[in-house]
């Protein structure tokens, strides 16, 4: 015998009969009063207010055709509206059971259109791409993610987009009803406190047990994910709600406003003495990781370094400070500053030492890498946001001045702090600074350039000339480095002329690798949008994780020209083990390969050219010698031009 | 000074064909099949996990006491790991690696 739905739902099936055709006021009220809902009474309230003209039609007149099987508007359709309101643009999802009633209302009852459903292979792979579309949009994405599996499989790249303070929106689902629910797979794929899953690395998190909870947690969660500093939201939809009709009982549902919070910024006091400590410098460092959120971020930041004649570190978390600017430096330079200022370090503490990993026994050692004195102002966001188990907190760093606040919302009085307080023989200092630090720029400038004249010719390909070969062809473009995975010595920061926002996005955030193909597909699908050229450069451990992304941009006809740093190896543990083995004075088994067994991979070497081309992709490959490069990266970008992804498997030195 | 770093240079390219005793081809062989390639490239050239070998200015003895004994941030190599003489083939090896052009004359680093 089949029970009926327990609980809740057989409630909310008492409504069935009545509500049937009053199922699309609510609706109705929901999309249109936006405002005016705000004050609407709660839930347990409605049966109080007046019927509307639908429920009394339903109750004095004799019941029409019925609309649909489940009588009435269902719950996942009124979700929809929510999300309307948010103007979510994609959601790049694994299709899953738990989620099918939201998955329906959006492509038919939502059109397929804000959001747009985009056809994902891996859950990893959703937010990734949701990931990298942020940095290029400043918009957060929503990925669906199926009950326990999907969640398990989307959270490294939720602790990437933690790490990295990304906001992603993740929507579960969950049958909730252990009585109700299919028994079996569904039941396998339930769970009491789902969100326990990656409640360490997300802000925050729910799972609304009624439509009105879900229209304030939906709107509660995008408002807390975009306020600095940002971060993942996981909102868990039981099955029920989703499936079930908008009963009469919810006929108050409204959909708060969303109004975009204005970041927190620094204590007016703080900033002052910040201010006063930076001129009184002699020589002033800036370090700045996340610290322009958006591209007036980056002008506030050379403002400010002008003004103080600072040299600047971009750690790269983000692109911080034009690499073309005579203040632009490398992370060396803090050994010689009497001031440094944090802008958002995920790390500050390494900014002032260092960690040398050829200790005694096997361990490492610190050691100061800052001059005695130096003083340390930190301005940071993420101070706001704690949590205990994970470590991306790092280690603890006593500063002088702590701003827990975000950066690009405190540089505006910070710079004005630093011009009132200016004295003129402060400015007077400036222009012999000036000189100074341009000269000191043009020499390291010409460094870097011998330095990528070495092994020029070689194959397999260097770095130095992988990365020049591809900036030569797509220099004149409006292009947009969206992922460089796998590390390439660095060539593009130290080489490419990178001023704008887009020209780098930083990296994961969490290291966990696999981040590169799908945000790189993520930003690559925001660029198109904006008609921008977006070219990645590709390592091939990471594009192994969930390469299935391949097929999602050649499906969604997303351009992309990735360009492979094929090193044919994870080649930070080649580095590890093999210094472990040295360390124990034996040597390493590098069984048949080149390096250490287990950390190589070749024998047989994986034909990359030939998978991407098999999801829908135009590839070319292996390019071994230099002089094919660039002849194959001009023919491979006439391909992305024409609207299509494209991927050379290049084979590369190891860094 | 300038017709001192001439001279300089042809004592290193004096020393890599016929002083050693190391031999370049052996050392190549050495220079993969021990490691060294993995922080270092192929070729010496350096990158962002060790620092460039090829073309050294340090003398040959200052490279194997290097490689036995630094407690920097490259592992050290033992005698029982590497012996001299292999250390002394991949200094013939990274002295023979060609001198870089004058990147003035490469037109990808030139770019405007
Ligand atoms: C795990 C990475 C790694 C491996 C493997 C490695 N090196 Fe190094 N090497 C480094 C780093 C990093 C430095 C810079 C050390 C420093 O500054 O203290 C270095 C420095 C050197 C130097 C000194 C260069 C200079 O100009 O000061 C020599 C010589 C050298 N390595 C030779 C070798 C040889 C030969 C091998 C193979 C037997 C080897 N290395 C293997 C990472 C490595």
């Amino acid at each position: 015998m089949t029970e009926p739905r327990n609980g809740s739902g057989t409630d909310r099936r008492r409504f069935l009969k009545g509500a049937a055709l009053a199922g699309a006021a609510p609706a109705i009220a929901a999309t249109t009063s936006v405002t005016q809902a705000q004050v609407a009474a709660p839930r347990h309230i409605p049966s109080a207010l007046p019927p509307n003209a639908h429920q009394i039609a339903a109750e004095t007149h004799a019941p029409g055709p019925i609309e649909n099987r489940i009588g009435g508007k269902p719950g996942s359709d009124f979700m929809v509206d929510v999300l309307k309101t948010l103007d979510i643009k994609y959601t790049p999802s694994n299709c899953a059971s738990s989620f099918r009633a939201l998955h329906e209302s959006i492509i038919n009852y939502g059109e397929n259109k804000a959001p747009e459903y985009l056809s994902c292979m891996h859950e990893e792979s959703g937010v990734g791409m949701a990931h990298g579309y942020f940095k290029i949009t400043g918009k957060p994405l929503m990925t669906m993610v199926h009950g326990t599996v999907g969640l398990q499989h989307a959270t490294m790249g939720i602790y990437n987009a933690w790490c990295d303070r990304v906001p992603v929106i993740i929507i579960g689902g969950n049958d909730l009803d252990a009585a109700a629910r299919p028994p079996g797979v569904p039941t396998f794929h339930a769970a009491q406190d789902i969100n326990t899953i990656v409640r360490d690395y997300t802000k925050w998190d729910d799972m609304p047990t009624s439509l009105q909870a879900f229209a304030q947690s939906m709107v509660r969660g995008y408002k807390i994910a975009m306020t600095p500093p940002y971060g993942p939201v996981a909102i868990s939809l039981d099955a029920g709600l989703q499936q079930e009709p908008i009963g009469a009982h919810n006929s108050g549902l409204y959909i708060p406003k969303f109004t975009m919070p204005s970041p927190p910024s620094g204590e007016m006091g703080a900033v002052k003495d910040a201010a006063k400590m930076l001129l009184a410098a002699e020589n002033p460092v800036i370090v700045a990781d996340r610290a322009a959120r958006t591209p007036n971020g980056i002008r506030l930041l050379v403002e400010l370094a002008e003004l103080l004649q600072a040299q600047v570190v971009d750690q790269g978390g983000r692109m911080n400070f034009p690499n073309t600017h005579y203040l632009a430096r490398g992370a060396a330079v803090a050994a010689q500053a009497d001031v440094i200022l944090g802008l958002e370090l995920s790390d500050f503490w390494a900014v002032v030492n260092s960690y040398t990993d050829n200790g005694e026994h096997g361990i490492g050692y610190n050691s100061a890498k800052a001059k005695a004195g130096v003083k340390l102002i930190s301005i940071s966001s993420v101070e706001l946001l704690t949590k205990a188990n994970y470590q991306d907190f790092q280690r603890f760093q006593s500063v002088d001045i702590s701003m827990p606040a975000d950066a690009e919302a405190t540089l505006p009085a910070l710079i004005e702090a630093v011009k009132s307080q200016m004295t003129s023989e402060r400015r007077a200092q400036n222009d012999q600074r000036a000189e100074k630090a341009k000269k000191a720029f043009a020499d390291i400038r010409a460094r870097e350039t011998a330095a990528a004249a070495v092994a020029w010719d070689a194959s397999p390909i260097s770095t130095a000339r992988l990365c020049m070969e591809l900036y030569n062809q797509i220099k004149d473009e409006d292009w947009s480095l969206v992922a460089s995975e796998g590390n390439v010595s660095n060539w593009p920061n130290r080489l490419w002329k990178m001023e704008k926002h887009h020209h780098w996005l930083g990296r994961s955030g969490g290291y966990g690798v696999g981040y590169g193909a799908p945000a790189s597909v993520g930003a690559a699908l925001a660029n198109r949008d904006l008609g921008r050229f977006s070219v990645s450069i590709q390592s091939d451990g990471d594009l192994m994780f969930a390469p299935g992304v391949l097929w999602t941009a050649a499906k969604h006809k997303i351009p992309l020209l990735s360009v492979m740093h094929n090193n044919r190896a994870w080649h930070q543990e080649v580095m590890h083990v093999q210094r472990m083995a040295s360390f124990r004075n034996r040597p390493s088994n590098y069984g048949n390969d080149a390096g250490p067994i287990g950390t190589m991979i070749q024998n047989p070497d994986i034909e990359y050219h030939k998978l991407a081309e098999s999801m829908g992709w135009w590839a070319k490959g292996p390019i071994k010698d230099p002089a094919q490069l660039g002849p194959a990266i001009k023919e491979a970008m006439a391909v992305v031009k024409s609207g299509q992804p494209a991927l050379l498997n290049v084979w590369t030195q190891p860094r | 000074m300038k017709t001192l770093f001439t001279l300089s240079l042809l004592a290193t390219g004096l020393l890599a064909t016929s002083a050693f005793a190391g031999d370049a081809v052996k050392g190549k062989a050495t220079f993969v099949g021990k490691g060294c390639w993995q922080c270092h490239g192929y070729e010496g050239q350096g990158g962002s996990a060790g620092p460039r070998l090829a073309n050294t200015q340090l003398p040959e003895d200052a490279v194997i006491s290097f490689v036995h004994n630094t407690n920097g941030i490259m592992p050290p190599f033992s005698e029982k790991l590497i012996s001299d003489a292999e250390l002394s083939d991949i200094y013939a090896y990274l002295q023979s690696r060609p001198k870089p052009a004058d990147p003035k004359t490469i037109p990808l680093l030139n770019l405007k």
